[in-house]
């Protein structure tokens, strides 16, 4: 193994900078099929809440162009079931554990961060973005203000390292990234969905039941690499970027950037095998670039 | 990739495609497919339609952007193919009785070949309903023990179930869910059920659907249910 992507974030060494972006890959179970997820950077849980959430109702996925709108709402097992019957499966593969952790108030953030004290993840990437559930959930990412208190709270409990992922919906982002950052923060991750909004025209209707909705995919690339760029340029902290990236040139871009590591979202539900071909075309670029490792070219724009 | 062997219309916006592929597949699983780069984003969940030696076949409705790039390729094309998913119709042991809307007619016949290999002796009864033209007909009867047709109609003002029978059903949700209501409840009923779906592997929670017993995914759960886990019957 060569280690022209070897990259540390703070001081977790990952293997490559590639991670499959929660919400995106479950918990791993439905890839193992397809290839060794030892082969990836990191792992990164699909979004876990302290209790068990069942989703929201109606439709769930509307397409756009070059684009991928959802409402899928958190659906997932609560962080003790996740604890009992994905950890130990999960804590196994040799790579970089990430859990995802959202909350609704204040409470239920802090009471699943200390549930995950027990457990020895590698970085916890706390969802204060996502814009598809009506308490908490993106309420807490869209002013530095109470992004940067609910980060706080929750760093002083964790023995975890905290990566704040970032909503590309509320206010100047680099603010906040810079707020989470003061709080205490080892890391931002960056960006969540955009919020959109479908009208299925022959119905007369709103496509969704939640009204609005994430959109992701290739279609808001433009939008992220700016903003994981105005984050590079604000923090010290590492960047975990990711926002349409669909192959390794997308990839390269966000670490041109300046992102240490970056996820890879909508593309794995059109292609599987997409991180570990952005992995080669990553290490292929190495190669014919003559870098020594693909930290050369991170934050050179 | 798969080569297409052919690709031709069978009906009004409907068509039919046979590629090359080597595997098991089970009568109710799907494939995942997809012949253009970045846009549509997401492959399309199509039924397998027939499987036999060494030819999949696939029969689909042209209903947006993904299914009239599919419509437009020739034999020797190559489409990407990702599957087979979901768990499929179980062996159906005894009589078959198979309810069939529209482009929901198609993995039917996959089950109905399938069963007729396994029960060279079952009874199997057919009811296809269509909303102007019916298409596949001569496939189900060369098959079938009797086949009742509906063009415009309601097919379960005609479906009448005998004892003992299994039902299969896959069409309109609103006739799955009817046919789930007509039958009586000593027959097993199995649905079909169809959702927007992104990944086809159960990772993306996009096509969740409510059961009797908490969410379920309908690629990877299913997309075959029994009827009490999925309709209020």
């Amino acid at each position: 193994m060569s280690n022209y992507l070897e990259t540390k974030f703070n001081d977790i060494h990952f293997k490559n900078p590639v991670i499959p972006a929660s919400g995106t890959f479950g918990f791993g179970r439905e890839y193992e099929a397809f290839y060794d997820l030892a082969k990836l950077g990191g792992l990164c849980s699909k979004g876990l809440t302290l209790e068990p959430k069942s989703g929201n109702t109606g439709m769930r996925l509307w397409e756009t162009p070059a684009g991928l709108m959802n409402s899928i709402g958190l659906e997932n097992p609560g962080i003790d079931a996740f604890i009992e019957n994905e950890w130990p499966h999960l804590k196994e593969i040799d790579t970089v554990t990430i859990v995802n952790v959202g909350g609704k108030d204040e409470e239920s953030y802090l009471t699943a961060i200390e549930k995950l004290n027990a457990i020895d993840a590698q970085l916890i990437e706390l969802n204060i973005s996502c814009p598809n559930v009506k308490a908490g959930g993106m309420a807490y990412g869209i002013k530095a203000e109470t992004a940067g208190e609910i980060t706080r709270k929750v760093v002083e409990i964790s023995r975890h390292p905290i990566m704040v992922k970032l909503s590309p919906n509320g206010e100047a982002v680099a603010d906040i990234a810079r707020a989470c950052e003061d709080a205490g923060a080892q890391g931002i991750s960056l960006i969540n969905t955009l919020q959109g909004m479908a009208i299925d025209y022959r119905k007369k209707a709103v496509v969704f039941d939640n009204l609005y909705a994430g959109l992701s995919g290739p279609a808001v690339k433009p939008i992220a690499l700016r903003m994981a760029h105005q984050v590079c340029q604000a923090v010290k902290i590492p960047v975990m970027a990711m926002g349409g990236i669909s192959d390794w040139k997308d990839a390269l871009e966000f670490i041109m950037a300046g992102a240490t590591c970056i996820q890879i979202g909508t593309i794995n539900f059109n292609n599987p095998m997409a991180p570990l071909e952005i992995i080669a075309g990553l290490e292929a670029y190495c190669i014919n670039e003559g870098l020594a490792n693909i930290g050369e070219v991170r934050g050179i724009v | 990739m798969a080569v297409i062997l052919s690709n031709t219309l069978v009906s009004a916006g409907v068509f039919k495609m046979t590629v090359a592929f080597t595997g098991v597949v089970k009568p109710g699983q799907f494939f995942m497919l997809r012949a253009w780069d970045k846009d549509p984003l997401l492959s399309r969940p199509i039924s397998v339609h027939d499987y036999e030696s060494g030819q999949l076949t696939f029969l689909y409705q042209v209903v947006g952007k993904g299914t009239e790039i599919l419509a437009k390729l020739q034999a020797d094309d190559e489409v990407t193919i990702q599957g087979p998913y979901g768990n499929g119709f179980p062996e159906i042991i005894g009589d078959l009785c198979i309810v069939g809307g529209g482009i929901g007619t198609a993995p039917l016949y996959y089950l109905l070949r399938h069963y007729r290999d396994q029960n060279p002796i079952g009874k199997c009864r057919v009811y296809l309903g269509f909303r102007d033209i019916a298409y596949g007909i001569e496939a189900f009867a060369s098959l079938a023990d009797e086949v009742v047709l509906d063009v415009g109609g309601i097919i379960t003002h005609k479906l009448s179930v005998l004892p003992g029978e299994t039902v299969v059903t896959c069409g309109p949700e609103l006739m799955m869910a009817a046919v789930a209501n007509a039958v009586p409840a000593e027959n097993t009923v199995y649905v079909s059920l169809e959702a927007h779906m992104a990944c086809g592997i159960g990772a993306c929670l996009g096509c969740t659907c409510e059961t009797r017993s908490g969410n379920k995914k309908v690629c990877k759960d299913g997309p075959v249910f029994v009827r009490e886990e999925v309709f209020n019957v």
